[in-house]
């Protein structure tokens, strides 16, 4: 009878202390971010979908259209397309498309490129109606950027 | 009426899952139930399968690293650390001292915030809200630490072959070591709520209690089986990375019930803390990757690693066939091993037990399933 009363104390004693717990953090300062109101910076190494760098020499991309990325791309996400024009040494390119469905950021096409024309964007909003809104045309993105 | 002939209309069947919130995921267990006792609970697997083990076997093999941290998600980089380590292992890669110690501290790192995680979890299939929150807090500041080196919350791919992909800063070390004071402070939160509550207490003490011999049986690894009193843990029984260098403890349990594998994850992240502290204060300095064939071959013959995940034993077996494509790729992960004793475990035991015991497995399913 003893036990079974001084067993209800500790008990009932124990979840009291278990409420002052969450009583101090009713005044300790708020770490939630309301988010969609409130943003917090997102982190300098953060890996959104790939763009291309905008070189500020060239004020063009600096893709020599090698398709290097695509190769090593493990989900196949990428499209490259590159065209002799007349009067150019070069290929330029034509197409670059990103699969965005398929693509598990990690970072291989950004690695392998040769050039250095690759670089993470930090867009993290991402919503759509639709699955093809995700094929994003990363070339055109880089001439909105030029414009 | 028969008290057999009662007890056989009273049978009958429910399906715990594959919605169930303290499944933690999409598994489904059968329960054969007479009244509020299960009778014979059977787990049905393969609802989440994704061909993981196919998909290494159908590209070169650094195709696949972005695949090893989505097998399990909240636990990601030692799943990319045996992954590493097996090509480097099978290709003779030598890895530079410094991105050892990176892979140990973001590795532990990682741990701590699985760890915190099923804590939250575990206790909110137990019905307790609040502590959840107070893991989530401690948690976001870990995952925001590894955010600014890998540069993702969850599935990392952070590892390279022959090293690490960028290199930690003087503002990573210190807010490591700002957020190990800070963990540390928090304990006397966790044992006012958790620890010494008398609610928790009586569900989790006495409850699923497996024993050594059964833990052996199944090839439980991990928390759970150090819960029942075996001291193996991979990264003192067979240690890989830079692990024999650091003093820690592995802590073990008593009698292998629910407060017991409690118990050994709590004490096991103040281990975590202990390793990464140590590795923090020999930061060798020097190269981050060594240079690497930018073809790798796989010789033909297999070759096999294990590596501690925070949930057990992970091990990856790999058969090459001198080309960069794996002929065959084996995962063995923790949690199939672990959740296998269940029905024996739960043998003629309350439902709210059940549901108490699934929870201090800390299951996490797309492993399973892979």
């Amino acid at each position: 009878m003893k036990q079974y009363f001084s067993e209800l104390f500790t008990g009932g004693m124990s979840l009291v202390e278990g409420l002052g717990v969450t009583m101090k953090a009713l005044f300790m300062p708020i770490v939630t971010v309301q988010y969609p109101r409130e943003e917090i910076d997102i982190s300098p190494s953060f890996r959104g979908h790939i763009d291309l760098i905008l070189d500020p020499e060239k004020n063009s991309y600096r893709c020599i259209t090698c398709g290097m990325c695509e190769k090593n791309c493990p989900s196949n996400c990428i499209t490259v397309k590159g065209e002799k024009l007349e009067g150019q040494k070069k290929k330029s390119l034509v197409l670059f498309d990103l699969d965005f469905t398929k693509c598990s950021l990690c970072g291989t096409c950004v690695e392998i490129c040769p050039v250095n024309a690759l670089e993470y964007s930090k867009e993290y909003n991402l919503a759509a109606f639709s699955r093809e809104a995700f094929h994003y045309d990363i070339l055109k993105r880089l001439e909105e950027r030029i414009k | 009426m028969l008290e057999s002939e009662y007890q056989e209309q009273n049978r009958f069947f429910l399906n715990m899952g594959p919605q169930h919130p303290s499944t933690h995921g999409v598994l489904l267990i059968v329960l054969e139930m007479n009244g509020e006792y299960v009778l014979d609970p059977q787990p049905v697997l393969g609802f989440i399968h994704r061909m993981h083990e196919k998909m290494g076997e159908s590209r070169p093999c650094p195709g696949f690293m972005p695949n090893t941290g989505r097998m399990d998600y909240v636990c990601a980089l030692p799943y990319n650390h045996g992954y590493v380590s097996l090509i480097e292992r099978k290709a003779g890669i030598e890895v530079p001292e410094r991105a050892e110690y990176i892979r140990v501290i973001t590795s532990e790192l990682n741990r701590i915030a699985s760890h915190l995680l099923w804590l939250g979890a575990y206790l909110l299939d137990l019905g307790a809200f609040t502590p959840i929150l107070y893991g989530f807090d401690d948690r976001e500041h870990i995952l925001d630490i590894l955010e600014s080196v890998t540069g993702s919350r969850l599935t990392y791919s952070y590892y390279r072959f022959g090293g690490v992909c960028q290199d930690i800063d003087e503002k990573f070390v210190e807010r490591t070591r700002a957020f190990i004071k800070r963990l540390r402070k928090r304990y006397g939160i966790y044992e006012k709520l958790v620890t010494k509550n008398i609610i928790f207490i009586k569900r989790t003490e006495n409850i699923g209690i497996v024993s050594p011999d059964m833990a052996l049986r199944y090839g439980m690894t991990g928390p759970n089986l150090r819960g029942s009193g075996i001291s193996y843990d991979i990264r003192k029984n067979e240690p890989y990375s830079v692990y024999p260098e650091f003093d820690f403890e592995v802590p073990v349990g008593r009698q292998g019930d629910c407060l017991d594998r409690y118990m050994v994850r709590v004490r096991e992240i103040e281990q975590c803390l202990r390793i990464i502290e140590q590795a923090l204060d020999r930061l060798p300095e020097g190269p981050i990757r060594s240079k690497v064939p930018k073809n790798i071959k796989l010789s033909p013959g297999d070759c096999n690693f294990a590596v501690e995940a925070a949930r057990g034993e992970l091990s990856y077996y790999l058969i090459g066939d001198g080309t960069s494509t794996p002929y065959r790729l084996k995962v063995r992960v923790p949690s199939y091993s672990n959740l296998s004793c269940l029905p024996e475990l739960g043998r003629g035991i309350l439902l709210p037990d059940l549901v108490s015991i699934l929870g201090s497995f800390d299951l996490v399913i797309p492993e399973i399933d892979r």
